[in-house]
This record gives C-alpha cells, structure tokens and sequence, in this order.
C-alpha cells in the first residue's frame, strides 16, 4: 500500500506521536561525528521545487542524505519546465527513473494531490501554493515538544497573514490533532473566508491573546502574494500585529516565539525579539532536518509506509 | 538513563499476560541471575579487572540486563562501570521486509566507546543478525580498542559468523522454537520461556513466518511487530 503525506490532516494522533518520537531518536544523529544511516540506503528521493525555497530544500535534502538515500535535485528554473512541460510530463519522466519518494513544493495548491495520482513513490507535500506545508508544521510541533514538553492544553497562538499562509493550515490541523488550543490572530482581511471551519479560536487583537499564550508563531507578511491592499500601511500593520520588545513582555515566562522564517525583520516580528533567548527560530532550522528524516525513514524504510495517508485509487 | 529501561512494551506484556501453557520455563529468576553473576566474574576475568569496560545493551531487553551487569559488576569489585544503551533499528537487514518501525534510545555513557573495551549485551543471540547491525551501529559511534559480545542464552541457528564471548545459558533449539526472555523491569517476571513455532496469525504481518530475519526480529525485540 502506498501512502504519502499531502495534508497535515492526513496523521492521526498516533502518527504524529511516532513521527514527532522518532525525530526525537534522530536529532542525537546530528550530535555525532558520522551524522549518517544507512536505512535508505538504495532508495531514491526526488526533491522537486517549483518554486523558490532555501531551508525546506536543503532540509530535505540533508534529512534523505543523512538517511543514505539518492537524492536528486530538481529545481523549475533551467529544467523543460521553463520549455513548457507539464506537470504530468514532469512527474511520468521522474517515475521512469525510479523515484521512491518524491517530495514536492508547488505554487499551485493541491498539485501534490495531483502527483500522487501519478507516480508509484510515496509523495511528501513541501508546501503547495497557499494550500498546506505539513512538515513544517511537524517541525514546529517538535520544537514546541522539544521547549515545553507535551502539546496537550498548551495554548498556541499564531498571527499574521494566515490568508496565504500554508504554514497556518498545516499547523492549525496537526495542533489540534495533537490536543493543542490554537488561536489565531489576524486583521479580518487577512484571514481565510472559511476560518469559522478550522479548529481553532480567531481573534483580531494581538494584546488580549498575548498573557494567555504559551507558543506565539509570528507569520511572514507575504508581499509576494498579496496583489490587493490587505492592509493600508506596512507601519500600521506592524504596529497593531508586529511583536516587538514590549509585547514580548506581556507573554508568560516559560513562552516561546516562533517564525517559519523567512523573517521580514521590523514588519511581523522586531529584530531584538527574533534574536532573544525565546525566539526558537534557529532551532526550528535544525530541528526540520531531524523532523523531515523521521517522516523519510517513516514512508520509505519498510516494506510499506507506517505513517500518512492511503492513496486514494 | 533511567527512561532507558522503563521504555513500555506493550504488545508483549499482553502476550505474557496469557500466560500460554505451550511455553516451558528453562530458566528462572534466580538461574537468571547466577548466569549473570557468573558472566560479571568472567568478564573480570578477561578484562583484567574490568577498567576499560563499557556494556552496551541492545534495545530493548539487553538494555536491562546491561544495567544489571552493572550493578552486579560493581557489587563483586567495588567498580563503578559505565553502560548505555544501542537501538540498531536503522542498521538492520530485514529493514524492507517488514513495515517501518519505532525507534529505541541510544544513549552512550559520558565515557563514550574511544579506546574502550565495549561488551554488547543481547538476551537471545540466535542468526547473529542483530550482533551484526549493532557492529555497524557501533562503527558510526566511535572506535572501541576491543567488542566483546555477552547474551543471556545462546539458541544456535547462525547465519553469520558471530560468536559471543559469555553465554549465560547454551540451548540447543530447533528452528521453529521461539526462546523469550522475560525480565522483571520490561515484564513483570523473570524467566527464559521455550515455546512452540508461533501460531500463524500471530506471525502473519510482516512475514514472520519465513524462519530467518523474520524469527531473528521477533527475538531480538521482544516487541516486535
């Protein structure tokens, strides 16, 4: 049976406990002189990317290689994408070399859902146009777990541009499937129409939620996707929903601020705050290699997938 | 090092539980225990006195009876010997036969393994497969000056050449047998049980049911699914 992970909503609890358990196992690999595996060793890992990423590509590529997998690397840019070969085309030549594990990251959302449909490996979803990004949000769980212990009653509060923002989604979904309260804050206009669907609270003032959070996730303001005004001003958002040093203030000692990063310094989140002792940003990078080898050694060890989501044919 | 051990094993504390009538007991608590005594003396014996030594048990029950070493090594000499504890999941052959599975701990002593006379402990040694992958996870941790291999009881059925250093107990078995080792701080109870070849349903996930890797498996990790 073949299995791949697309949605975050794909992990049952159980799941999510073996991934997030495993990546604990793992993260020891990265303390050690050989930080090598041989599990994957013979088993192939395309990294296909559609569109711009620097830590989720090279995590992934870390995580396979670490594990011993072939990793082959392919990026839009130079390749016949740009002569106009289609997804389909894209995806029937990377099967007849023999992929294992195909990880995707696509400006069109449910293009890895599509994908799977099309190859025999098993499909990992690296973020899919504003759609989802499951294994950030299992980084970030880990990083949470990591800080604080179990996520059961903690209180997780995420904020920003959660419109575009495929890190929310996932995280919002994998939060709740774990037993976390999460809240969202964000300007009305910048959150989804269908908001009243997802598990989670909605607020729209950053200041109330701020005593009562132990996680706060500050999102990137995506200019790249935004074509209409969302918000009059980059300083007006900044003031009303930006963290800096005196909102930081207000959250319970044991709180940690989080970023999926990239950051836009001085916009979501000020400088002097990404960079204190709480800021969890740096961890979450090294924290994804160990997370994303879990969810490869997961999907692609054994004889069949032991974690995600059967395949729907 | 303590969450080491009391790593929870469900599916066999429920089998034990059963308490099947097919299986025999061949060894009991306190035979357990004199092997183990007599494995102590002889590895002070052979290490001249046991400096040098870190025990190094594999996931999950020759992590308890590594401790138990331990402890009987610093009662007979008065030394304090460093163990820890090796998972050779990632590093197994059988990987591919069977659905992925969860990993143990491995967590080594602050010592660490450079220049140390490292003695692997195992409760069943039966192919030699799991000795084997825990060779190979040892490489990756560093360069033991020598590896000594002691296991509780020795069924036979090699596949590889393999041989351990201490045996608590030889037991001529046949291939369809099933040896499990049963310890107080994993199941409740000490006690080596033989049994009859496993019921078919019991093994049918994950091809059990071909007698090598898949039997070697089931010993090596109580556990096993």
């Amino acid at each position: 049976m073949k299995r791949h992970l697309i949605s975050a909503a794909d992990l049952t609890k159980d799941d999510a406990l073996l991934v997030l358990d495993t990546a604990e196992e793992l993260a020891q690999v990265a303390g050690r002189s050989i930080k090598k595996l041989p599990t994957l060793r013979g088993r192939t890992v395309v990294n296909l990317f559609f569109e711009d990423s620097t830590r989720t590509r090279i995590s992934f590529e870390a995580a396979a290689k670490r594990l011993s997998a072939d990793v082959i690397n392919f990026s839009a840019k130079g390749s016949s994408v740009s002569k106009g070969e289609s997804l389909k085309d894209t995806a029937l030549t990377l099967e007849a070399m023999g992929a294992d594990g195909v990880v995707i990251r696509h400006g069109a959302s449910g293009a890895p859902h599509r994908l799977a449909g099309w190859v025999q490996g098993s499909v990992v979803n690296a973020g899919d146009g504003t759609h989802e990004h499951p294994t950030q949000a299992l980084l970030d769980a880990f990083t949470m777990r990591r800080r604080l212990g179990e996520l059961e009653g903690r209180r997780v509060t995420i904020v920003g541009d959660v419109l575009h923002s495929r890190v929310a989604r996932s995280n919002v979904l994998l939060l709740d499937t774990l037993g976390a309260d999460v809240t969202v804050v964000a300007p009305p206009t910048l959150l989804p129409v269908a908001i009243d669907t997802w598990p989670c609270s909605v607020s729209y003032d950053l200041d109330s939620v701020l005593p009562k959070s132990d996680v706060i996730m500050m999102l990137r303001v995506q200019q790249e996707r935004m074509n209409a005004a969302y918000f009059p001003t980059v300083r007006e958002y900044s003031r009303r929903y930006g963290l800096d040093g005196e909102r930081m203030a207000q959250l319970p000692e044991h709180a940690i601020v989080m970023h999926p990063g990239p950051m836009n310094r001085g916009v979501e989140i000020a400088a002097d705050v990404a960079d204190s002792a709480r800021s969890t940003i740096v961890e979450q990078v090294a924290n994804g290699v160990s997370a994303r080898m879990a969810v490869l050694y997961l999907l692609l060890s054994g004889s069949e997938p032991a974690i995600g989501k059967a395949a729907s044919e | 090092m303590v969450n080491a051990v009391s790593r929870p094993d469900g599916p066999a504390e429920a089998r034990v539980a059963d308490g099947d009538p097919r299986q025999k007991a061949v060894l009991e608590g306190p035979d357990i225990r004199r092997a183990l005594t007599r494995i102590a003396h002889e590895i002070l014996e052979r290490t001249k006195g046991g400096h040098d030594v870190v025990l190094l048990g594999i996931q999950t029950r020759g992590v308890t009876l590594a401790e138990r070493l331990a402890d009987l090594l610093r009662e007979v000499e008065g030394l304090p010997v460093p163990w820890g504890s090796l998972d050779v999941t990632m590093y197994r052959d059988d990987l591919r036969m069977k659905p992925a599975r969860a990993l143990g701990r491995t967590e080594l002593p602050a010592e660490g393994v450079d220049d140390r006379i490292v003695v692997l402990v195992d409760d069943v040694l039966f192919s030699g497969r799991t000795v084997r992958a825990a060779l190979d996870a040892l490489n990756d941790l560093g360069r033991p000056r020598a590896v000594q291999l002691a296991v509780l009881v020795d069924r036979g059925h090699r596949e590889l050449p393999i041989r351990a250093d201490y045996v608590g107990k030889n037991l001529p078995t046949s291939m369809r047998e099933t040896v499990k080792v049963l310890l107080a701080e994993n199941d409740a109870r000490d006690a080596v049980l033989l049994g009859p070849a496993v019921a078919p349903e019991a093994g049918a996930p994950a091809g059990t049911g071909t007698a090598g890797a898949g039997a070697a498996g089931a010993d090596a990790d109580g556990a096993g699914r």
